[in-house]
């Protein structure tokens, strides 16, 4: 796929534009090396100035930058033998999940993530990333396998929420949904989620019961999309950028609230300027998770977990 | 997972469709006009159609719990604006005028009582508090009430009403389907009974967790019950929804409702499952 710039990258753009005209030309000289030198660094450093205070809703934009690594971008990267496990066994195989064995270094485990498309084909087979009931219930398979094997599970959230449809309402999206957050909650093995672009809602967050959350640093994670709260709370879709102030959705927002445990910085610009680093910084992050967690007794996951979740809420008591 | 504000008429706060005198409510759902104080007398169900109107959680203490046995639990949690939340209007706001109309301090009330001499805790969710949408306080008041089944072997019963997640509370208000369903796992894994009871409307983020995660569900008559709204389902699939859909026959034709249950059989049916699974 080409590469997109949003609006506010358009700065860089140029600068990759040049950039690579002159590393193209057929026989650079000394003068068009140091020209290259120079320009790269004044893009690191007009990267590190605009990127320094991206707002919410940019932030926002980047988590759903097209050119953004995906799920299967990650998995494949990190696990050439991943074999991929379709089919929830009652109704069919739901693409925007995909689900599977693989390795994370030596260590065996279960992947499981929210699949968005890169084109419009890709898109329709993959549902945009939003999961049906089968979907959920796929991941729950997978989970339970995992759980029979002693695999610890990796859950790449990366939706825009759970599919809104007739079918999947008659077939029990709410009901898939709960299903998981239930058995996820007592599963014997670890779960460890990821953010890795998107994070909406139920439909999110039936991937991602988990002992320990993670963002990458250039995602969101809340109830409803900024646009969804938008439209409902300001009853102007447009107002989304005001919606994402208010949401608070951003990684370092959620360390704050204490809902994410761990950010995970990107390189330069995101982690679509450099996939493969971004995904090895991710890599070393996930087996440092896993390491820790592999100490946990099975018999203990549902109370950590309960214990996890309980201190997320803010009220007030007064006698 | 939402609450949203309905503009089509079968979902309108059936208050805002008194008759000006206020001792008279048209029914939405066959246009029959009731007097108001048989209508109460007859538990807020229609008597022409059996449309079981939304009520305030006190008829469901009166109508489930033996006379006198209830203590209200928990009743001094209350909600905060720890996000300052503001969009149209700043959820502080939307705090104070949701208490003024209710009198109620948020969207549920928990009860331990008695339902025929057996012991029971009770939510109940009230639809006309925000949207009977979950934030903090009913994430954990769902999750002490689930503590407290556990600690006195009792039923765990919660009278479902909800449009979903509170919004202002940010992703605060996902976490709460995950900290309420992680007590549930603990309940089953005791060996608790957990009933819900759903009512107009249950939608959103209390579908997705505790809606429908009980050992047996039950739901009123003609309820809305779904996950996502059927205006937002309107919207992406730019059809119109079958009729009935989302509506409590359609979930039991569907199979994910155990049992439709009147208003006026509600405690005895309640009070059977408990005695044939206890
Ligand atoms: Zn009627």
């Amino acid at each position: 796929m080409s590469k997109f710039y949003l609006e506010f990258e358009k700065p860089v753009q140029e600068l990759d534009n040049k950039i690579i005209e002159l590393e193209l030309s057929n026989d650079p000289n000394q003068s068009d090396i140091n020209s290259i030198q120079k320009l790269k660094e004044k893009r690191f450093g007009l990267i590190e100035k605009n990127y320094s205070g991206l707002s919410r809703w940019q932030r926002v934009q980047l988590a759903r930058h097209p050119n953004r690594p995906y799920s299967l971008d990650y998995i494949n990267f990190f696990s050439p033998e991943f074999i991929e496990l379709h089919g929830d066994r009652y109704f069919m195989d739901d693409p925007a999940v995909v689900s599977g064995l693989g390795k994370l270094g030596d260590k065996k485990v279960a992947f499981i993530g929210q699949q968005k498309g890169r084109n419009t084909k890709e898109n329709l087979h993959r549902n945009f990333g939003m999961m049906r009931p089968e979907g959920y219930r796929k991941a729950l398979r997978i989970m339970k396998l995992a759980e029979k094997f002693n695999l610890p599970v990796i859950t790449f959230m990366d939706t825009i929420g759970a599919y809104p449809g007739i079918g999947a309402e008659e077939r029990g999206q709410g009901e898939a949904i709960a299903r998981n957050l239930l058995e996820m909650s007592g599963l014997r093995v670890p779960i460890v989620s990821v953010v890795i672009g998107e994070g909406a809602s139920g439909g999110a967050l039936g991937i991602g019961v988990c002992d320990r959350m993670l963002m990458l640093e250039n995602t969101w994670y809340s109830v409803i999309s900024p646009e969804g709260c938008a439209s409902i709370l300001y009853r102007d879709a447009k107002k989304a950028d005001d919606a994402a102030e208010a949401l608070k959705p951003t990684p370092k927002d959620l360390m704050e609230i204490g809902i994410c445990d761990r950010i995970i910085s990107e390189p330069n610009g995101g982690a679509h300027r450099d996939f493969v680093a971004a995904a090895n910084e991710l890599k070393s992050a996930l087996l440092d998770e896993l390491e820790q967690l592999s100490k946990i007794v099975p018999e203990d996951f549902l109370e950590n977990r309960i214990q996890k979740y309980d201190k997320l809420g803010y009220f007030q008591e007064n006698a | 997972m939402s609450w949203f504000k309905r503009k089509d008429k079968k979902f309108k706060d059936p208050e805002k469709k008194s008759i000006p005198d206020g001792l008279w409510d048209k029914c939405p759902s066959c246009d029959e006009i009731l007097y108001r104080p048989e209508l109460e007398k007859n538990l807020s169900v229609c008597h022409h159609c059996e449309h079981h109107f939304r009520v305030a959680p006190q008829v469901y203490v009166d109508l489930l719990l033996d006379k006198s046995s209830e203590t209200h639990l928990y009743q001094n949690l209350e909600s905060k604006d720890f996000l300052k939340f503001k969009a149209v209007k700043k959820y502080t706001d939307q705090i104070v005028t949701a208490k003024t109309k209710t009198g109620e301090k948020d969207a549920i009330k928990v009860y331990d009582g008695k339902i025929n001499g057996e012991s029971v805790v009770l939510g109940i969710m009230n639809f006309r508090f925000i949207g009977g949408s979950m934030g903090s306080v009913v994430g954990e008041a769902v999750s002490r009430a689930i503590q407290k089944a556990i600690k006195d072997k009792v039923p765990f019963l919660l009278v479902c009403a909800s449009g979903g997640a509170r919004m202002q509370e940010g992703a605060i208000s996902l976490m709460q389907l995950a900290k309420t369903s992680t007590q549930l796992a603990k309940f089953a894994k005791n060996g608790g009974l957990y009933i819900p009871i759903l009512t107009d409307p249950t939608t959103g983020g209390v579908t997705a967790s505790y809606g429908m995660l009980g050992d047996v569900i039950l739901a009123e008559p003609g309820a809305l019950i779904g996950f996502a709204g059927p205006r937002v389902i309107k919207q992406t699939i730019g059809q119109d929804l079958p009729k009935g859909f989302q509506r409590s026959e359609f979930l039991l034709e569907k199979g994910f409702i155990d049992h439709i249950v009147s208003r006026s059989e509600m405690k005895e049916k309640i009070s059977t499952l408990i005695s044939l699974l206890t």
